[in-house]
């Protein structure tokens, strides 16, 4: 009670609203902006990252026909360099300004990636592509993979969490919103948050401009749909293998790193969005680009909105008497893992193939 | 013979341990190389006889864990007192919901307003759940919340919670397997890797249930306390017949104090070989059912089903009931393990429960022993917690040596030493790599009777 009695609640628990008389769109606006603080504009961060990382997913289903359980590590090694390059950055005595040093350590962050990526492919999986075993036989090497990974990434920064935002952190603070807007609710913005919307929609745009007018990237979607009629057209296989890699492991370092800076990098936590992504990749059809970013924002709204506590948003709008004891919680924070795997259950029991018609080998 | 010769190389390695660390520590590794066993049996029921993909082992250890609590603490009669009653009515209604939303479902399909009436059920009825549940939490978790704070469990003895593990672990498999197979191998696994992750939520925040991250600890034993032991006058004239050799010569307060020590030493290995002669026992069991089921006719269709899936549908062998079967049983043995894990333990920690640990390192030890070979999970179970125990203190040994040329205190080897053991993830995926691509069969390869 005593948490909230500033913004609209008087000693004796009666409903004081200064405004409320004098303009009653501040009655429905105060709600509208204490929701988008707390859900849309995090749902829209999340989904956007769940969305670069689920869009690995589903490139490397496309073409390699695996799925693969590494992608998780792979955001996270990423993410890793690029946090240990910040750190170099950050000794000499190098920033940005107002942007995060991340962003200038970010390409040798991918370039590492990348490399690693190829390494692996070189090395592994090429192996099982030319005696064309069977996809649970690349899905199985990409959990040793993943263990190296791990591993590595345990040795080399360890298990711990890591915070390396640096910068402004704010866009907007809340009490420049109020000030600005004179609503009793306010409107935070942080930097990493526009920076995630703005970067994504950025990537999703080349992508799909790489897919839809390149020759390669018509290349990539031919041997996508039709291995043997791509490869009697003369598209060379693993040239394709190659650039999904590279762009797998390009977008897995931007999605781990945007990630990290939102909320902080700790190796575990990276693991665990594996089931969240996978979920995202598979509602929106595994294979395809769209239906993996439609799929992001399907797992992190439905996350987002179901964890959220509705009890002051409640306060706005019930009248007194429906006030409700509880924080009208649908779900506690901590079953958040439940969520994505329902809607991923439902999915795979009502159409298996996901919204956009994905592939199901 | 190639599986003689793996065991007598296992047996020679444990006894290395033995000698060049300490007994204590070979018998330690000896008993958790013997539930790893069980649980890979477990995954290669699964996996090499069903081609099944299950990545939710680390869930189906955790149930096996929780009914070591359930069934072996004494129940805490203030807490049903305050909140037994509620939880009951929670169960009902919850139990309730899901038959009347199941009911509304299979009433109302395919007529118009299916969704909204089945989801107007399903909301009614996770109300009224709610409203139970809350103050049922409260008044449980209120009840002397630094020691139990739960409802405790049936106070039976713990043996008992090895079969209930199973039981657990079956019933989620069923749930599970269910709804998941009969989709895509892949499917499959994203789903276990789901069910696994939610099952161990559940554990770390149900504290009215299992205290959650508060852990449970001091369970009953299957086997003496080494303080009783200590103490028994029975245990110490076995120890002086025992240790005859090296009492010889000692006599009076010199002779009461080497006896004195021999006989705490004894003890703690004594109690260490009781559980491994327990967890032998049902290994031999376990293993033996298994090598019988794979032989019978029933194996031979398994495996029929397992190398193709479409000519064994055609002749007439039902693909879903098996592999439904299939993964009751083989999450059954897991919980078993998971069950018996947490009897070794002595204590119930769901935070302890790491996929990497119980659900990847469970796969390696199947692929390196062999995939399909009982005798191969065995001892893939046996190596592999082996090496996973030892590339601890080799890999920090290794690094002490490759850094021997820097200062003590640079900064970059006290980095390296102290992040040494995060060096035997990458082992283990090395190790998981190098067999699937040089010794696809594993250790013991698959037998495949020749025609």
């Amino acid at each position: 009670m005593q948490k909230f009695a500033r913004v609209s609640w008087g000693d004796d628990g009666s409903r004081i609203n200064p405004v409320a008389g004098t303009n009653p769109m501040t009655e429905w606006l105060n709600p509208l902006v204490l929701m988008a603080n707390f859900v849309l504009v995090p749902g829209l961060v999340y989904g956007a990252q769940l969305a670069l990382g689920a869009l690995g997913i589903t490139l490397v289903f496309g073409i390699l026909r695996f799925s693969n359980f590494a992608h998780g590590d792979t955001m996270a090694f990423g993410t890793m360099i690029t946090i240990l390059m910040t750190w170099l950055l950050q000794s000499w005595g190098v920033s940005l300004g107002p942007l995060p040093t991340a962003l200038l350590a970010l390409p040798i962050g991918i370039f590492l990636t990348v490399l690693f990526l190829l390494i692996t492919d070189r090395l592994v999986y090429r192996h099982y592509r030319d005696v064309r075993a069977k996809p649970i036989t690349f899905l199985m090497a990409s959990i040793g993979i993943m263990f190296m990974m791990n591993g590595l990434i345990r040795f080399i920064i360890g298990p711990g969490e890591q915070i390396f935002l640096d910068g402004d952190r704010f866009l907007m603070k809340a009490r420049e919103f109020k000030k600005l807007t004179g609503l009793d609710e306010g409107l935070a913005i942080r930097t990493s948050q526009v920076l995630t919307v703005v970067v994504a929609i950025v990537l999703v745009v080349l992508l799909f401009w790489f897919l839809q007018r390149t020759k390669t990237g018509k290349a990539m979607r031919a041997y996508s749909d039709n291995e043997t009629l791509a490869r009697l057209s003369g598209i060379d296989p693993e040239r394709v293998v190659k650039i999904t890699w590279i762009i797998a492991a390009g977008l897995a370092t931007i999605a781990g790193v945007l990630y990290g800076l939102d909320k902080s990098f700790k190796p575990f936590t990276y693991f665990q969005l594996l089931l969240p992504m996978f979920a995202a990749a598979i509602v929106g059809g595994l294979g395809k680009p769209v239906g993996a970013i439609v799929g992001g924002f399907i797992i992190a709204f439905s996350e987002v909105m179901l964890t959220y506590a509705y009890k002051k948003v409640g306060r706005y709008l019930l009248p007194e008497e429906w006030q409700p004891d509880g924080l009208l919680q649908l779900l506690s924070t901590d079953y958040k893992f439940a969520i994505s795997f329902v809607i991923l259950v439902v999915v795979l029991l009502v159409r298996p193939t996901g919204i956009f018609k994905g592939k199901v080998v | 013979m190639r599986a003689l010769i793996a065991f007598v190389i296992m047996a020679a390695l444990l006894a290395a341990v033995w000698h060049i660390q300490s007994p204590t520590v070979a018998l330690g590794m000896l008993n958790l190389c013997l539930i790893s066993a069980v649980m890979a049996l477990g995954v290669n029921i699964q996996w090499g006889y069903a081609g099944l993909f299950n990545v939710g082992i680390m869930g189906f250890a955790a149930l096996g864990g929780v009914a070591a609590v359930l069934v072996s603490k004494a129940p805490v009669a203030e807490a049903w007192s305050a909140g037994g009653s509620q939880i009951g009515l929670t169960a009902l209604c919850f139990l309730g919901t899901i038959i009347a939303t199941t009911f509304a479902h299979r009433k109302t399909k395919g007529r118009r307003g299916h969704f909204l009436i089945v989801m107007l059920v399903a909301v009614i009825g996770y109300i009224a759940t709610r409203h139970f549940y809350g103050p049922a939490v409260d008044a449980i978790e209120s009840v002397d919340p630094g020691k139990t704070g739960y409802l405790g469990g049936l106070g039976l003895p713990i043996m008992v919670s090895w079969i209930v593990g199973g039981l657990f672990a079956a019933g989620a498999a069923w749930l599970v397997g269910k709804i998941a197979l009969g989709l895509r191998a892949d499917y499959l696994a994203i789903a276990t890797l789901g069910i696994s992750e939610i099952i161990v939520a559940v554990l770390k925040n149900e504290d009215w249930l299992t205290r959650g991250v508060k852990n449970v600890t001091g369970l009953p034993r299957p086997v003496p306390y080494e303080v009783d032991l200590q103490q028994s006058a029975w245990f110490r004239e076995k120890v002086e017949a025992f240790a005859a050799e090296k009492l010889t010569g000692l006599n009076g307060a010199a002779r009461e104090e080497a006896l004195a020590g021999l006989i705490t030493e004894y003890s703690g290995l004594f109690v260490k070989l009781c559980y491994a002669g327990l967890f032998a026992i049902v290994l031999i069991v376990i293993l033996t059912l298994c090598v019988l089921a794979l032989n019978s006719p029933w194996g031979r269709m398994i495996r029929a089903i397992r190398d193709n899936e479409v000519a064994a549908e055609a002749m007439g062998k039902d693909v879903k009931g098996r592999h439904l079967q299939i993964f009751v049983l083989g999450s059954a043995v897991v919980g078993i393990a998971g069950a018996m894990l947490a009897t070794l333990d002595g204590q119930f920690t769901p935070g302890t429960y790491q996929p990497l640990r119980f659900t990847f390192l469970i796969w390696v030890m199947v692929v390196v022993g062999g995939s399909g070979n009982n005798l191969g999970a065995v001892i893939g179970g046996f190596f592999i917690w082996f090496l996973w125990v030892e590339a601890e203190p080799a890999g920090t040994w290794l690094i002490n040596l490759l850094t021997s040329g820097m200062a003590e205190t640079n900064w970059l080897r006290l980095h390296l030493i102290d992040n040494a053991q995060h060096m035997r993830v990458f082992v283990m995926g090395l190790v998981l790599l190098l067999v699937m691509r040089f010794t696809p069969g594993g250790i013991l390869p698959e037998r495949v009777k020749a025609r």
